[in-house]
């Protein structure tokens, strides 16, 4: 079992099999505070995995996950989210069949048992911290929209705004800029430095020019193992890395 | 719900209220004022089922859980009705032919020589009325708790009630003498005295049945417009993103289950008054799936739609079987496939797509909006 440390969040001897097949294997690694850690890897290296089991959705077959000295292996999903770990999936995940200001409205922390939400105002602290979020990802002019037609862009930022306003210490993304354009990427890293202030963020992307922008730290994982850590440049440089993954 | 600058105050609580208003007119002054009072309290027993159809609205039209077993519901709340009724209607006086006076007759015929220990408490008319809502929302608790908690959902939840429809009925019926079995609880006769048989009664059970479901409708609107009620919607759509936003989601849908089961339960207790019996067949597998074509063909994200269609299908039903008794099964049949297929939100979508639009452009006009402003509402969402 880990020994308690001074990180934010650490990930010691992690082990998950499917039907004998290990996607994640012993695999150790720690997130400081106000941190930008990156994941990079093949497909098939098991980095979605990794956030699946961080956040709960996936139960561990051996290791430890460790959040502010909390082990997260043994809560439910929703505890989790509580101790402080917000987590964005791959595809926009939003209420397509809710307008902006409620998919907001909804991921806010407060009423989340069944007669808090049934007794639940919507009173200004709500609104302003909408208003203030919605500023944050470029949709303060789409609040009464319905989340449905906004764009592939917007969709991945109202997600990032719905976790922002539950405020986690550490805020997972999975693949934040895929399907963006070039445009929408500079906005999201320069969201992404923004929202960095008192909390830490993991990212997983396979966008390399993206990665160079925001990583303070970088994990190459393969095959369910760490292939390489460390900065940017050290791990661009790492023969290793450039074998199974950069490329020649 | 949403509250859109452009379509304003006016076009949304007014929208609901003005419904529900039109709906109240229907039923308490149109209705009563052009039927006789044989019709009347034929419309009042459809009425019942639009109960189990306001839940389902919830249940499945907002959280997207299919139940098929709303029978149930609708039959415990009944059976729990009747037992008081019948209770009364065996006092020692009037059941003095019998072997053992007291009881109810069927216990009688099936040798049973004392009362079954659950039929005690309801001598009490007040605990009668708890365990109306009660029972069938305690049941409800039980199943969704194994069900969600398992997170059980989708096609198999709805075969798992399906399964207790069955179960229950079975149940009902082979146990004769604690049930009235196939037939029933029959030969129901007064509540504290006042006889229900007479057509008076009935003109007054009937208007107590439109009170309480108007009722049911302002309460199912509060829990919609609630965050409850969007945190139903969202985890319709994206039940992973609900369950990572910090909620247990199985509480919201074991919540819902259960407010559908006591919505349900209350249409079986008017049931029971107004028809003067209970029996199984009402709680088996066909009615439980007879009351979500009643929600699917009114538009199972509509209330009022749900109401509407309850009464209709309900309408067509009497009328075809009174003509045609054999054609109506196939009619019953073509009428769920073509709801699903051409309009799979019910008459409320149809409304919301053809009718709604032009009745609202005089007052989008009248309130100086330029005509291209007025949005496109899609129609799940308007449709309260």
């Amino acid at each position: 079992m880990a020994n308690n440390t001074d990180y934010l969040l650490a990930v010691e001897g992690l082990t998950v099999s499917f039907d004998g097949f290990k996607a994640v294997n012993d695999l150790s690694f720690y997130v400081d505070s106000n941190e930008i850690h990156v994941i990079i890897g093949p497909n098939g290296a098991g980095k979605t995995t990794v956030l699946d089991l961080i956040c709960g959705r996936t139960k561990a077959s051996g290791g430890s996950i460790k959040f502010r000295n909390r082990e997260l292996t043994a809560m439910k999903e929703h505890q989790i989210v509580t101790a402080g770990v917000g987590r964005k999936f791959q595809n926009p995940s939003i209420y397509d069949d809710l307008t902006v200001f409620e998919n907001l409205e909804i991921s806010y922390p407060r009423g989340r048992s069944v007669f808090g939400a049934l007794a639940f105002k919507r009173d200004a602290a709500v609104r302003e911290r909408v208003a203030e979020i919605a500023e944050m990802i470029f949709l303060s002019d789409h609040l009464d929209q319905r989340a449905e037609y906004l764009s592939h862009g917007q969709k991945q930022w109202l997600e990032i705004g719905m976790l922002l306003i539950q405020d986690p210490e550490l805020l997972m993304l999975d693949e934040p800029v895929a399907g963006m354009s070039v445009n929408e990427r500079k906005k999201t890293a320069e969201l992404l430095n923004r929202i960095i202030q008192n909390r830490s963020v993991l990212v997983i992307e396979h966008d390399m020019k993206f990665v160079e922008d925001i990583a303070h730290r970088v994990t190459v994982l393969h095959q369910g193992r760490i292939l390489s850590e460390g900065s940017m440049e050290r791990v661009k440089n790492d023969p290793k890395v450039v074998e199974v993954y950069l490329g020649h | 719900m949403t509250r859109n600058p452009q379509n304003g105050l006016l076009g949304r609580i007014d929208g609901d209220v003005a419904g529900i208003l039109l709906l109240a007119a229907l039923l308490v002054i149109v209705l009563p004022l052009g039927l006789d009072i044989f019709r009347l309290n034929m419309v009042g027993k459809y009425l019942t089922y639009a109960f189990v159809a306001l839940g389902l609205v919830l249940c499945w039209g907002s959280a997207g859980i299919l139940s098929l077993g709303q029978g149930i519901f609708f039959g415990i709340g009944g059976y729990c009705m009747a037992m008081f009724l019948k209770l009364e209607a065996s006092s020692p006086e009037a059941t003095k032919i019998q072997s053992t006076p007291g009881i109810p007759d069927f216990m009688d015929w099936n040798q049973l020589t004392a009362l079954p220990w659950f039929w005690e408490p309801f001598h009490s008319l007040t605990f009668s009325i708890v365990a109306v809502v009660a029972v069938p929302a305690l049941l409800a608790f039980i199943v969704g708790l194994a069900m969600f908690k398992r997170r059980v959902g989708g096609v198999y939840f709805a075969i798992i009630t399906q399964a207790f429809a069955a179960i229950l009925t079975i149940l009902i019926v082979g146990q004769q003498g604690y049930t009235g079995g196939i037939n029933g609880i029959t030969d129901l006769r007064t509540l504290k005295g006042w006889d229900i048989r007479t057509d008076e009664a009935k003109l007054v059970l009937y208007f107590v049945n439109a009170a309480l479901l108007i009722g049911c409708i302002l309460l199912c609107l509060y829990v919609r417009r609630s965050k409850l009620g969007r945190i139903l919607v969202a985890l319709r759509d994206k039940e992973d993103r609900v369950r990572f936003s910090g909620y247990d989601v199985a509480n919201f849908k074991i919540f819902v289950f259960c407010f559908a089961a006591a919505l349900s339960a209350v249409g079986g207790a008017m049931f029971t008054l107004q028809v003067g019996f209970m029996s199984p067949s009402f709680v088996g597998i066909v009615p439980s799936i007879e009351m979500v074509i009643y929600c699917a063909v009114g538009g199972r994200l509509s209330l009022l739609g749900a109401v509407y269609g309850t009464l209709l299908v309900n309408w067509a039903k009497t009328m075809l079987s009174e003509s045609f008794p054999e054609l109506w099964l196939f009619a019953m049949g073509t009428l769920f496939i073509g709801v699903v297929m051409v309009f799979p939100n019910g008459l409320a979508g149809l409304y919301q797509q053809y009718i709604a639009p032009r009745l609202r452009r005089p007052i989008v006009g009248r309130a100086k909006m330029p005509a291209a402003a007025a949005p496109i509402i899609p129609p799940h969402t308007a449709a309260d």
